[in-house]
């Protein structure tokens, strides 16, 4: 097992460094001057020199490519030329509000979904579970930021006016404003549960059949311990791995939501320098995604490799 | 949208001829009352994309009124942030984000299947080249390839199409490669392969119809898909650019004054949601119908 846990993680690295070529070339290594055309026509030639350096544009394509991954392995990502700040110290801020709203949902989502999709599977085949089945085909099938802007509609400005439909927080921490983080979060939760709860059912259903659930019930033990000793336990397993790409797929979701609610994380970041069209913040951004996505799946991988037995207990 | 499947894999089966399985599919998907309800659904919303433009009151493009005016006469939803009619641009704005995720899917779906049956079918270092490539292309989220892509080069519409289609690529070659492994092992694959039919042969007329559930399955998990990426798109500012009529772009236009005007938000928003919640009911109906088919339960 663990062999092939470090033939992933092997895997992951690899992956990880063709992750950075693709993300250098589609956006450092476009034909013509890349620093020209970042900047556009009436840059000033001082300006034009300045980030023809930041970009070893003079060099040729291997070498900007290694200067490039050396910065960025040292940390060293160059300044934003939005606004002059070292990437770094730019980001650092809103990498960790982007961590609170994706954690926050992240806990929240998880239980409910399992409870829901246990309580679906308990219910099989009456009112409840069609119910569940119908909503989580439903939300699963919206985009996240309709389901955004139809919270917003409801909660914000149409019928209700509880919550604010923007996060307009001032200085400090994004967690002294939970009013504020109640719709993203919200939204995050309910992209993100209906797979948990759709797969945790059918978990349930299948460990609800099994011989051993027969057998506890057989033994007159409470319905109770039938549930939470012998069938949960052994549906969380396979589930495991669902939840944990669901967390991994936040890292990519949490863009459209920053961006819907003006939330001052990642996401918002990537779309201003977008807008800016900031080269070294674009850059440190997609990267920074996709190697969260990969770390997250690896991890999923894992749970998934622990999770079945044959893998467990075969190569030693 | 979320990566894992929503709906349960159908198992290939028994062999059976490409036509016959199709509508055996469908019709036992038809018998379900989520495919009716999705299909109810994705068609209102394509007759309103399509029938829209000739049944608009006003140009897309025309300015009728004062900025987010409130409904009025001739104008039952009110004005966009420029004074243009809203239903009128409404009207006009669906054909873009059908046709632009179609496109895309039939990108997608289409590479993606060829390369998951040679895949599955030739096994060796091609089967590893091409799952590994999809590996790279796996560690994008969705959108933030889009992003990455569109932002650098700019908002093309022959990009989005590409970018959304290829990141659909690996997604589809993996699940058609697991049905197509499974078909291999077939006896009439084999007895093809012994009287010297051609592998091309063997992969268009032996393998593909038998893989073809999966892949009306997956084509329908993708359009959904598709359709989200590319009203999101729009949304973020990155699909069609003013002054065109879209649904994503109007939704991005219109959302700094949601307390005045909520139609022209609401209008786009609703039918972005009924069209994916038809196909997704389409796609669920078909996967059941699926599995009962490859279980022999004609139900």
């Amino acid at each position: 097992m663990y062999r092939l846990i470090f033939k992933r993680v092997l895997l992951g690295l690899v992956i990880l460094w063709a992750v950075s070529v693709v993300v250098f070339l589609a956006t450092q290594a476009l034909p013509g001057d890349a620093a020209r055309a970042i900047l556009g026509r009436d840059a000033t030639p001082e300006r034009l020199a300045a980030l023809q350096a930041q970009l070893h544009t003079g060099d040729p394509m291997l070498v900007q490519y290694g200067k490039w991954l050396a910065g960025t392995l040292t940390f060293d990502l160059g300044a934003s030329l939005a606004n002059g700040l070292p990437v770094g110290q730019y980001l650092a801020p809103r990498v960790s509000n982007s961590l609170v709203l994706m954690m926050i949902a992240a806990v929240i989502a998880t239980p409910v979904a399992l409870a829901v999709g246990a309580w679906s599977a308990l219910r099989r085949d009456r009112a409840v579970d069609h119910a569940t089945s119908l909503i989580t085909l439903v939300l699963a099938a919206l985009p996240e930021f309709v389901v955004g802007i139809i919270l917003v509609l409801i909660f914000a400005t149409g019928w209700l006016h509880v919550l604010p439909a923007v996060f307009a927080a001032g200085e400090g921490a994004v967690w002294q404003y939970p009013a504020q983080l109640v719709l993203p979060t919200l939204t995050l939760v309910l992209a993100v549960s209906p797979y948990i709860v759709r797969m945790m059912r059918a978990a349930m259903v299948e460990v609800l059949e099994s011989e051993y659930v027969q057998q506890a019930r057989l033994k007159g033990l409470p319905e109770r311990t039938v549930i939470w000793r012998h069938a949960v336990p052994n549906a969380i397993g396979p589930v495991a791995q669902v939840i944990a790409l669901q967390l991994a797929w936040l890292a990519g979701g949490v863009v459209v939501i920053e961006f819907l609610f003006r939330y001052p994380g990642i996401g918002l970041a990537l779309m201003d320098a977008i807008g800016n069209r900031d080269l070294p913040v674009i850059q440190a951004l997609s990267l920074l995604i996709a190697g969260l996505y990969i770390v997250v799946n690896l991890l999923a991988d894992i749970i998934g490799l622990a999770a079945n037995p044959k893998v467990r207990t075969a190569a030693r | 949208m979320t990566e894992t499947a929503t709906v349960p894999t159908p198992a290939p089966g028994t062999p059976a001829t490409g036509a016959g399985r199709r509508e055996g599919l469908l019709r036992a998907a038809l018998r379900l009352r989520r495919t009716r309800a999705g299909l109810v659904l994705t068609a209102l919303v394509l007759g309103v994309a399509l029938l829209g433009p000739l049944l608009a009151p006003h140009s897309p493009t025309e300015f009728v009124a004062a900025p987010f005016s409130g409904p009025a006469d001739g104008m039952p939803f009110g004005s966009d942030q420029l004074g243009r009619d809203v239903l009128s641009r409404f009207l006009h704005g669906g054909l873009t984000v059908l046709g632009l995720a179609a496109a895309a899917t039939a990108i997608g779906v289409g590479f993606g299947a060829l390369l998951g049956v040679v895949a599955g079918y030739r096994r060796g270092v091609l089967d590893e080249i091409v799952m590994r490539t999809g590996d790279v292309v796996l560690a994008f989220p969705q959108l933030v390839a889009a992003l990455l892509f569109l932002s650098i080069i700019g908002p093309k519409l022959w990009l989005l199409v590409l970018v959304v289609g290829v990141s659909h690529v690996p997604r589809t070659a993996r699940v058609v490669r697991e049905a197509t492994l499974k078909v291999v092992e077939q006896d009439f694959v084999k007895a093809a392969e012994a009287i010297g039919v051609r592998r091309a042969k063997i992969m268009a007329g032996e393998l593909l119809p038998n893989v073809s559930s999966a892949l009306a399955v997956e084509l329908g998990l993708r359009l959904t898909y598709s359709i989200g990426l590319v009203a999101g798109l729009g949304f973020l500012g990155l699909g069609l650019q003013p002054p065109t009529a879209d649904w994503g772009l109007m939704i991005n236009e219109n959302r700094i004054a949601v307390t005045v005007q909520a139609w022209a938000v609401a209008l786009p928003v609703s039918a972005v949601a009924l069209l994916t919640v038809g196909t997704n009911l389409i796609t669920d109906g078909l996967a059941r119908a699926s599995i009962g088919i490859d279980r022999g339960v004609r139900s």
